[in-house]
């Protein structure tokens, strides 16, 4: 398969960034998008160009790494997979395809499609974590959980930080990440001696950063590879409430 | 106090008083609706001016009809607010951006709905709320209904605007409870028939009314009896 690409190129943070366009040919099919675009940096270093800078690492859809903006969606057109998991047999042949990093004033672009998402990291650490008494593992099953609870606080588990929620959504909002994070470890025992001071903490941090107002238009669900639910952004919501009013 | 103020700064915050005053619009609403109907008693407006004349003498109605100007001015300032505000989040725009994939076209364009509504909304209150209140001579507010529905564009005005409430409510019901935190998967579904009421049956209960008027009151009337 041919394909023309148009690669949003920017040497750092402080440049102001372009599109380029390029041509790869005969990509198989089965190509995945990443391995495509290893295909066009091998091109461009035969060519003594800069190659273009993306972000990767498990390459299974599970490192969260390899977030970018595909024709105009977060991680390309498909439901629930990350770029890793976009395979180049979804597009048409000859077809032109627009690549951009996510953009928001709190992811800033590094170099090409990599952006900095530190911005997590750091609402992680206002509240993201639970303490616990270091030393031997607690005996397994020492504190029941409700077998309802342990899968609502899977699904928010799966969330890979990729950044996408923030990336779809029209407002650069990270309520899903947040909500699924504290959701998380509101459903567990473990996360209940916290609980409070947690929402508030990533709630303010999340607001320090720069990130914008949800306005429920789901977008973010649309566009998570993990299939993360709004339903939890509503518990964030409840949570904070009942933190802020009792 | 400060705790009201950080609540207030924070982004949830914001948007819990956008959930309460809008929930509270949305009472008024049904009630405004509720009470309209007794245009349709068939008694050329006698049950009508009755209860016109109860809101405007009794001084409990008069004090929430305070809260309801306020809940209206609060919804309208913090949904601009937050408008502004989200759009400032992302300095560099997307090449392409395919956001209608993902969301729906209410969701999308609440603020926009929110304004046109917020035009009608003046020429309601002066078409009908103004001259009953303020001016000196009273015209019966039945004859005022009757004279503002004989007017085919007016008609027509009434009708549209009626259509973008609808909008505004399908996004704007579902996504109060939302902001509540009162929305979860057991109760999602009944919220989503609620929701369907508040949107779909609200506005037609409205837009009955100038319809009625217009045919059997107004010029429409003569449509009707050319065999229309």
């Amino acid at each position: 398969m041919n394909f023309t690409l148009k690669i949003w190129r920017q040497k750092n943070q402080k440049d102001e960034g372009r599109f380029e366009t390029y041509e790869v040919k005969n990509i198989s099919p089965d190509a995945s998008f990443l391995e495509m675009l290893d295909i066009l940096n091998n091109q461009l270093v035969l060519e003594n160009c800069d190659p273009v800078a993306f972000d990767h690492d498990c390459r299974e859809g599970i490192c969260g790494s390899c977030g970018m903006m595909i024709n105009g969606r977060a991680h390309g057109k498909g439901r629930k997979q990350a770029t890793c998991d976009v395979r180049m047999r979804s597009f048409t042949d000859g077809e032109t395809i627009t690549v951009e990093p996510w953009r928001a004033n709190p992811f800033p672009v590094i170099k090409d499609l990599i952006v900095d998402r530190s911005a997590f990291d750091r609402i992680m650490q206002a509240g993201g974590f639970i303490s616990v008494r270091t030393g031997s593992a607690p005996d397994a099953n020492s504190i029941p959980v409700c077998k309802d609870n342990a899968e609502e606080a899977m699904d928010a588990a799966a969330c890979i930080g990729c950044g996408a929620c923030v990336a779809a959504c029209p407002n650069s909002s990270a309520m899903l990440f947040v909500a699924a994070k504290v959701s998380q470890l509101a459903l567990l025992p473990q996360g209940q001696p916290e609980r409070k001071e947690r929402v508030q903490r990533m709630i303010t941090q999340m607001d320090k950063e720069g990130f914008g107002n949800c306005s429920n238009n789901y977008a973010c669900e649309a566009e998570c590879p993990k299939g993360i639910s709004v339903m939890h952004i509503a518990r964030l919501n409840r949570e904070f409430l009942t933190a802020k009013l009792t | 106090m400060n705790k009201a103020l950080d609540f207030y700064y924070s982004s949830i915050g914001k948007k819990v008083l956008m959930s309460v005053t809008g929930l509270f619009l949305i009472v008024f609403l049904t009630e405004h609706l509720i009470g309209n109907l007794l245009l349709f008693a068939g008694d050329e407006g006698k049950m009508y001016e009755a209860y016109g004349d109860f809101l405007v003498s009794n001084p409990v109605i008069r004090f929430i009809e305070l809260f309801m100007f306020l809940g209206i001015f609060v919804h309208i300032i913090i949904g601009v607010i937050l408008w502004f505000k989200n759009r400032k989040t992302r300095s560099v725009k997307y090449k392409l951006f395919r956001l209608k994939d993902n969301a729906t076209l209410a969701s999308r364009t609440t603020i926009i709905s929110g304004l046109v509504i917020g035009i009608f909304l003046y020429i309601h209150l002066t078409t009908f709320f103004f001259p009953l209140r303020y001016s000196d001579e009273k015209s019966g507010a039945y004859e005022l209904v009757v004279n503002a529905f004989s007017d085919f564009w007016y008609v027509i005005f009434y009708l549209a605007a009626l259509f973008v409430i609808a909008y505004h409510l399908h996004h704007g019901f579902q996504s109060a409870f939302q902001t509540l935190g009162l929305r979860n998967k057991k109760y999602a579904p009944v919220l989503d028939i609620i929701a369907f009421f508040v949107w779909c049956l609200i506005p037609l209960g409205f837009a009955a009314i100038p319809i009625y008027f217009f045919f059997f009151h107004g010029s429409g009337a003569t449509v009707i009896m050319w065999g229309f």
